[in-house]
């Protein structure tokens, strides 16, 4: 786990003093601004062999204790050859809460950035094919974000009702 | 014979009147669960598949923030129900690893033979249902008569055949016996000359075969950059396990190897299932010979795990430590942090994210699911096959839709 702090001191070189770093148990994390992350992300992948998305996820923060922005975007990344791992997240705010995407470099990343977008609205630029994947296309609003309640805004009473003659 | 992938991309061709549609499920015997595909044909080529899913979605990620970390693993169960104690397996060992719990060497133990189990109970499904869509049902019928032993044996050890709950933090739910143990035995022992037959019956099957190879390769460089981990990467010659590569309960202690092929083909991720089967065998047979003695749970005092139902009943210490880890103002200490931990099920890495906000809930819990991850590399994997190959490349990626949709 020595890797995972050169390639974090590295990136502070590279991209400037703004990204902070944290560790918890043996997850190692780097918080990267908006702005920058695909830079940052593009340079984990072509620059330290950072080849496989695990996955991307979002945490909405809402009513968590003192936290500052409304949602971070989490990347898994895996480099194959070292088997190290670094998340890297990413703080996203409302209104326009939009990301690049980052399916150019890594294909896998297609259904991860749907989901999210799906489940919180996060929009991800430059994504080839940006529709909800789970939720039904009526769907107005975006069900993992803390403000939506369990048991839902009822639209489940306003989706369009197929007849058999119309099917 | 696959087709040249250029030939068939051809965007302007893609517009060609003669291409016609194909709605394949979401009720189709060969999804075998809920999920859609809109097939675009030339003839029986199949040129483009567009996947809809999201027909089982039921929400289990909010469901997550609401129940404790004991409860929610009756939810996880319910996630890839193939293998339902791997599901388990991987949520409270993310679990504990946020609380930074050590569970007892006898924990570790019961727990490896029952990731094993399960590793057998979902290639065996696998296995069986590939030569069932491809047209052999008695393969199908040994894998299932096995299968129902494995039910039996999660059945003894938890008291529920299928969505089992078995696991808790820091431990599970009931210990094992020895009459347990001499089922594990007696189950390794017979399930050995089934795998044989089913071997005769399929390895060198010519129509199987035919039917497989080189249908739905997927290379490894293709394989890491769309994120596909598990069995299905190690057909296409990547070692990866993270059984090896981030060893976690009691897998340090025994010889077994991990399985690879490079076709990247059908027939290959059979071979590799098939292989690793021989594998989990091998790890049981260790296993069983060897559980530590001594307690299953963590010791009851640290708050997190429940006390032994006799000391409920007859100690006020334990009624107390009972109320203690249950009652909603006080459970234990769990720190505000995330973390992101992972194991290796059947289908492949299995992980959770979760957010602690210092309750027993958990403020966030992100599950990666292998078959989302797998099922969105389909388009890529049946262009330029032919329609009868639809089935045997849904079939070799192992779709669990409630995995899928959650």
């Amino acid at each position: 786990m020595v890797e995972a702090n050169t390639t974090v001191a590295d990136l502070r070189t590279q991209f400037g003093n703004e990204l902070t770093e944290s560790s918890f148990r043996d997850n190692h994390r780097v918080h990267v601004p908006p702005e920058k992350a695909l830079d940052v992300l593009t340079w984990l992948k072509e620059q330290r062999g950072f080849d496989m998305l695990v996955d991307i996820t979002a945490v909405d923060y809402l009513e968590y204790p003192d936290a500052t922005d409304r949602f971070h975007v989490i990347y898994l990344l895996l480099n194959m050859t070292t088997k190290e791992r670094l998340i890297v997240k990413v703080p996203v705010n409302l209104p326009d809460a939009a990301l690049p995407s980052v399916v150019p470099l890594w294909k896998g990343a297609d259904w991860m950035e749907r989901e999210v977008y799906d489940m919180f609205g996060i929009d991800f630029i430059g994504h080839p094919d940006l529709r909800r994947i789970l939720m039904p296309e009526e769907f107005t609003t975006f069900p993992l974000r803390k403000d939506y309640p369990l048991k839902g805004f009822g639209e489940r009473h306003n989706f369009p009702v197929l007849t058999r003659a119309e099917s | 014979m696959p087709l040249e992938l250029s030939e068939v991309s051809d965007p302007i061709a893609a517009d060609q009147e003669y291409l016609w549609t194909l709605n394949f499920g979401p009720q189709h015997p060969a999804t075998h669960t809920t999920l859609r595909l809109v097939l675009t044909l030339d003839g029986e080529k199949v040129v483009g598949a567009v996947p809809h899913i999201g027909y089982l979605h039921s929400g289990f990620e909010k469901l997550g923030e609401h129940l404790d970390f004991n409860q929610y693993v009756t939810i996880v169960d319910r996630m890839n129900y193939i293998s339902p104690i791997a599901n388990e397996l991987s949520w409270h060992h993310t679990v504990e690893k946020l609380l930074g719990i050590e569970i007892t060497p006898r924990c570790k133990y019961v727990r490896t033979i029952f990731g094993e189990l399960m590793r057998l109970h979902d290639h065996l499904l696998n296995v069986g249902a590939v030569a069932l869509d491809l047209g052999a049902f008695t393969a199908f019928l040994y894998a299932f008569q096995q299968r129902e032993k494995i039910y039996d044996i999660s059945e003894y050890a938890s008291g529920q055949r299928f969505h089992s709950s078995y696991t808790r933090v820091g431990g599970v739910l009931f210990d094992v016996n020895n009459d347990w143990v001499e089922k594990v035995r007696k189950f390794v022992r017979e399930f050995k000359p089934v795998h044989a037959e089913l071997h005769r019956l399929l390895t060198r099957n010519r129509i199987f075969i035919d039917r497989t190879k080189g249908i739905g390769v997927l290379t490894p460089e293709d394989a890491n950059n769309m994120s596909v981990t598990g069995p299905l990467a190690r057909a296409s010659g990547i070692v990866r396990d993270l059984r090896k590569d981030e060893p976690y309960l009691a897998y340090k202690d025994f010889d077994f190897k991990i399985v690879c092929a490079r076709g990247g083909d059908c027939y290959s991720r059979y071979v590799v299932r098939m292989q690793e089967m021989l594998e989990s065998i091998k790890i049981i047979e260790q296993a069983i010979e060897n559980i530590p003695a001594g307690p299953i749970n963590i010791d009851a005092v640290t708050d997190i795990t429940l006390p032994a139902k006799p000391a409920v009943y007859r100690s006020i210490e334990g009624l107390i430590q009972h109320f203690e880890v249950l009652m909603p103002n006080r459970g234990f200490p769990v720190p505000l942090d995330e973390v992101y931990g992972a194991t290796e099920s059947p289908n492949g890495e299995l992980g959770f994210y979760i957010v602690g906000d210092g309750t027993v809930r958990s403020y966030r819990a992100r599950t990666r699911p292998p078959s989302y991850i797998h099922f969105a590399i389909f388009p890529h994997l049946i262009r330029g096959h032919s329609l009868s190959d639809v089935v045997a490349v849904l079939g070799s990626l192992n779709i669990i839709a409630a995995e899928l949709d959650r």
